[in-house]
């Protein structure tokens, strides 16, 4: 391990946490404000990769037992039913609706079935990107 | 409330199950737990019986995209209730043979949840209403069809034949697919009963006889017709209980429900009725002297079951006569080939189930299924002798058994034809009979090949591999249930008649009040019976004759089958396709970038100057800002340095620099989302890059002559120019309003402020999800793509 690892780890390890609660952020904040699933899903994606870029990826894998293929699949499945759930409820296919709500510590809050289309898509990206350049990197 | 579509729902659903299940089943086998699904099925859909018995309709929709038309809508009328029937019994009694056929080293899990896959598939095609449903479901059955016939993927002959039924079936589905829009673009609608409802208005209409045409080539592939019959032999390579239920009772079947169905939107019109007939007449003669040839009994079957699906192919052709007429005692008299067409079709399921199930019991308990093999099993197989008796002399149309009623009313059909006095049958219809006749006394000898050779003469103990004894009671119970109907159907048919087939006949032919048929078993000494005389007679004589005819089967000459042709059509294709990609994928990137280039300019910039769509007009541009322009000096600026960099790493640099740009011009035009992204893509690009130097060969100045610089540059400046004109012209010439005006009442619309978003998740969020599938189908292909290591340790599964 030279200097510039030991650096490097360091400074990662808080930044990881900024820009994974940025994206965290941004997927919620996409319903007003700039933002989304999309976004959400590389900026979370990319606090990975520079995990997997100042670690090695046996120790993230270890930290973070993760497969992100997985979770890719699951990120469109997500997506496609709750596309197919209204269609029991008498709307069409990826027919969206939202209603306000009073709730104890957020007080009234505005709850969208898009979020949940919108973390499939986030899923979708993460897995994506980081199964990418994660198989990218492997190869010998 | 739903129930009919929840019922095309269940098998798939279980499907998603039996990976979570199986592990925990313990020593219960798998099996017992799926014959749940086809047991519950069955019994709602015998429920309906007596609603459906009394004309009634039932019908529900589940709205899935109504804005192009596209809903899931169930429709169950007698028709479809039959084949539902058929599917959800069938497959009962299949599930529970399989329990004793498959050997304990089979897969259970992939072979339940394929037949599964299958069973929900097939009931959505036989209840959609929908045309495009219908599609999805169609091609759904092709592929479980395909991965139940590869099962046993170790096999060559397996993956030959999966691949072949594939190709086949699936081509003919897209030919329909084709029909479907030909339809659609008539008559405005995807729904059947509308089409059926309105397509008296477009006799005349171009896309009439086309459209038919494509629907037919989907009926004929799908269920084995000349000449594409050549997939079903080989589809014998699946487990005997898949061939019983798929490749005889049910999947086969869909072509001649797809048939039925579009009668009466096509039948009354003489193209189809010589199409259908004829092409039925064929296969029936074609399948039945190729049967009598075979020496697998497997192979014999499957013939037949071509050759049977032939007649009840010719059968709906004939009785498409009765729409010409319209509602009076002609109508009626042709309807009856029809209603003959449906009890067969009853029939041969279940007397093809019970002989496949034999055959199962034979290969099963002796190891072979070679009748050269095969002899004297009367003794040892007692039971399954009985159901091949009973099976085989239903097949061959003998009295007492439903296949002889059946029979019967082909012949009454067939001869009714040949005095048709529409669609020159006056002159040609005579033929008619005479194959009928002709293609029985065929199926009558094989019948008799199929019982005596494997049941009678001398035992052949010493060539067979195992102890000969019939086997555990469980594997008997199937075929026995088929038994009792084949022989119950002979002495109560109308039960079935009065039940089932005749509303079944009615949505067929609805405007024909007066088909009100009724099954007789004895009609008198007319035709049709000594039609039957006749080919017991001829046909016994055939059969005791058989090694000194047998010759005739040699004159055709070798490699004149439609399957040689298949096959070096498929090399050809391969060999084509292999010269042509060899000839432009050269690994060289420069070339890919000219051929991409190049091909771009051409088309969408010879579509900008020829539909005249070119016009500049900068009087209503805002002015240019001093960021503006000196970002795009940066950007060109970094864009021309790219041409002299000297190593990778300023390239990439380089390159980043015009991605950053980008961004930062999204950031004056106020789009802070698409800043966002680009601003992330870059980075995730950059992090590539750097993962991909490992890779790359070393930086070296290309050496090329003038003359490619030239070119490349010329290519390179083309292609700019083409996208600054569509650029600019975009944003000059108006062709039609404006619709962003919509979007901006996200807030009431779609409950969110930020439009982008509203318009990726809610108003276009179908544009969304096929994105991320694409995205995922991509990130599965670079995986596979990495992980592939061609050469060692892959293929030792080919060859055996």
């Amino acid at each position: 391990m030279n200097i510039n690892d030991v650096i490097l780890k360091t400074v990662s390890k808080a930044v990881v946490l900024i820009i994974l609660t940025f994206g965290i952020y941004l997927f919620f904040s996409g319903h007003n404000h700039p933002g989304g699933g999309f976004i959400g899903g590389l900026v979370i994606a990319s606090a990975f990769v520079l995990m997997f870029l100042s670690y090695d990826s046996e120790t993230v894998s270890e930290a973070l037992p993760i497969d992100f293929k997985k979770l890719s699949g699951l990120g469109v499945l997500l997506a496609m039913s709750s596309g197919i759930a209204p269609m029991f409820l008498g709307g069409a296919f990826l027919s969206q609706s939202f209603g306000y709500f009073d709730l104890p510590i957020f007080g009234k809050t505005e709850l969208a079935t898009v979020t949940i289309f919108e973390a499939g898509i986030a899923l979708t990206v993460i897995g994506v990107v980081v199964n990418i350049i994660l198989s990218i990197s492997e190869d010998e | 409330m739903y129930l009919l579509i929840l019922a095309i729902l269940v098998p798939f659903f279980f499907t998603a199950f039996i990976p979570l299940i199986h592990n925990r089943v313990g020593s219960i086998h798998l099996g017992w737990l799926v014959l749940v699904v086809p047991l519950v099925l069955f019994s709602i859909f015998v429920v309906q019986v007596p609603t459906i018995s009394n004309s009634d309709t039932l019908m529900q929709t589940v709205h899935w995209i109504p804005s192009l038309g596209i809903n899931f809508t169930v429709y169950l009328d007698g028709l479809s209730l039959i084949m539902a029937l058929l599917i959800t019994g069938m497959g009962a009694l299949v599930v529970l043979y399989s329990i004793y056929y498959l050997s304990p080293s089979d897969s259970f899990p992939h072979f339940y949840a394929y037949l599964l896959l299958f069973m929900g598939a097939m009931l959505g095609v036989v209840l959609s209403d929908n045309l495009l449903v219908l599609y999805v479901f169609w091609e759904l059955t092709s592929i479980s069809s395909f991965l139940l016939i590869a099962f046993w993927y170790h096999r060559k002959n397996s993956r030959y034949g999966a691949q072949k039924s594939l190709l086949i079936t699936v081509f003919g589905g897209l030919g329909m697919l084709a029909g479907f829009l030909m339809l659609h673009s008539m008559t405005g609608t995807f729904s059947i009963r509308e089409i059926v409802a309105t397509i008296g208005q477009y006799p005349e209409h171009a896309l009439f006889y086309p459209a038919m045409f494509l629907i037919l080539l989907g009926a004929f592939t799908k269920s084995a017709q000349f000449p594409f019959h050549i997939w079903l032999p080989d589809a014998m390579e699946a487990p005997t209980p898949v061939s019983a239920y798929l490749h005889s009772a049910t999947m086969v079947k869909a072509g001649i429900y797809l048939v039925a169905r579009f009668t009466p939107v096509f039948g009354g019109n003489a193209a189809w009725f010589w199409t259908v007939t004829l092409v039925g007449l064929v296969t029936l003669f074609w399948g039945a002297y190729c049967a009598v040839r075979q020496t697998d009994l497997k192979a014999l079957l499957a013939y037949s079951t071509i050759s049977q699906l032939g007649l009840i192919m010719s059968l709906f052709g004939l009785g498409s006569a009765a729409l010409h007429f319209g509602d009076g005692e002609q109508g009626a008299l042709y309807g009856l080939a029809i209603f003959a067409a449906l009890f067969h079709m009853v029939n041969h399921s279940t007397f093809k189930g019970a002989l496949f199930m034999v055959v199962g019991i034979v290969d099963h308990q002796v190891g072979t299924r070679d009748i050269r093999r095969l002899g004297g099993l009367m003794a040892a197989l007692p039971i399954t002798f009985t159901f091949a008796v009973i099976g085989s002399f239903s097949m061959a149309g003998l009295p007492f058994l439903n296949g002889f009623l059946s029979k019967e009313m082909f012949f009454t059909a067939s001869v009714n034809a040949a005095s048709l006095p529409i669609f020159g049958a006056s002159t040609w219809g005579i033929v008619i009979p005479i194959i009928a006749w002709i293609a029985s006394v065929l199926t009558f000898v094989y019948c008799m090949i199929f019982v005596f050779r494997t049941f009678f003469g001398t035992p052949q103990s010493k060539k067979a591999d195992r102890k000969q004894v019939e086997p555990t009671l469980g594997m008997l119970v199937s075929p026995a249930i088929l038994c009792v109907f084949i022989i119950g159907l002979f002495f109560a048919p109308n039960l079935l008649g009065d039940h089932l087939l005749r509303p079944a006949l009615n949505g067929i032919i609805p405007e024909i009040s007066g088909a009100t048929p009724h099954i007789y078993a004895w009609h008198g000494f007319n035709t049709e019976l000594f039609m039957t005389l006749g080919i017991v007679i001829v046909g016994s004589a055939l059969y005791l004759t058989f090694r000194s005819w047998i010759k005739i089967f040699r004159l055709q000459p070798a490699g004149w089958t439609f399957t040689a042709l298949y096959n070096s059509f498929l090399k050809n294709l391969k060999r084509a396709s292999n010269w042509i990609t060899t000839h432009y994928m050269t690994g060289h990137l420069p070339s890919y970038f000219a051929y991409i280039f190049m091909f771009f300019i051409l088309a969408a910039g010879g579509a900008l100057i020829f539909t005249g769509a070119l016009s500049i007009d900068l009087t209503s541009d805002s002015p240019i800002s001093v960021y503006e322009g000196l970002l795009t000096a940066v950007m060109a600026i970094a864009a021309i340095s790219i041409l002299f960099a000297k190593s990778h790493l300023a390239a990439v640099l380089l390159n980043g620099v015009l991605g950053f740009s980008i961004a930062i011009f999204f950031v004056l035009f106020r789009a802070p989302d698409l800043a966002l992204t680009q601003l992330v893509i870059e980075t995730v690009t950059t992090v590539l890059f750097l993962l991909c130097f490992l890779f790359l060969p070393e930086w070296t100045a290309e050496d090329s002559s003038k003359r490619t610089k030239f070119r490349n540059a010329f290519i390179a400046i083309g292609a700019g120019v083409t996208i600054t004109l569509i650029g600019l012209t975009v944003n000059s010439g108006k062709l039609f309003e404006s619709i962003s005006g919509y979007f901006e009442n996200s807030y009431e619309l779609a409950g969110g402020d930020n439009i982008v978003n509203a318009i990726l998740g809610d108003f276009r969020a179908f544009d969304t999800m096929l994105e991320s599938l694409v995205l995922f189908i991509a990130g599965l292909g670079v995986y596979t793509l990495i992980r592939l290591k061609l050469g060692k340790g892959s293929g030792k599964d080919e060859h055996q």
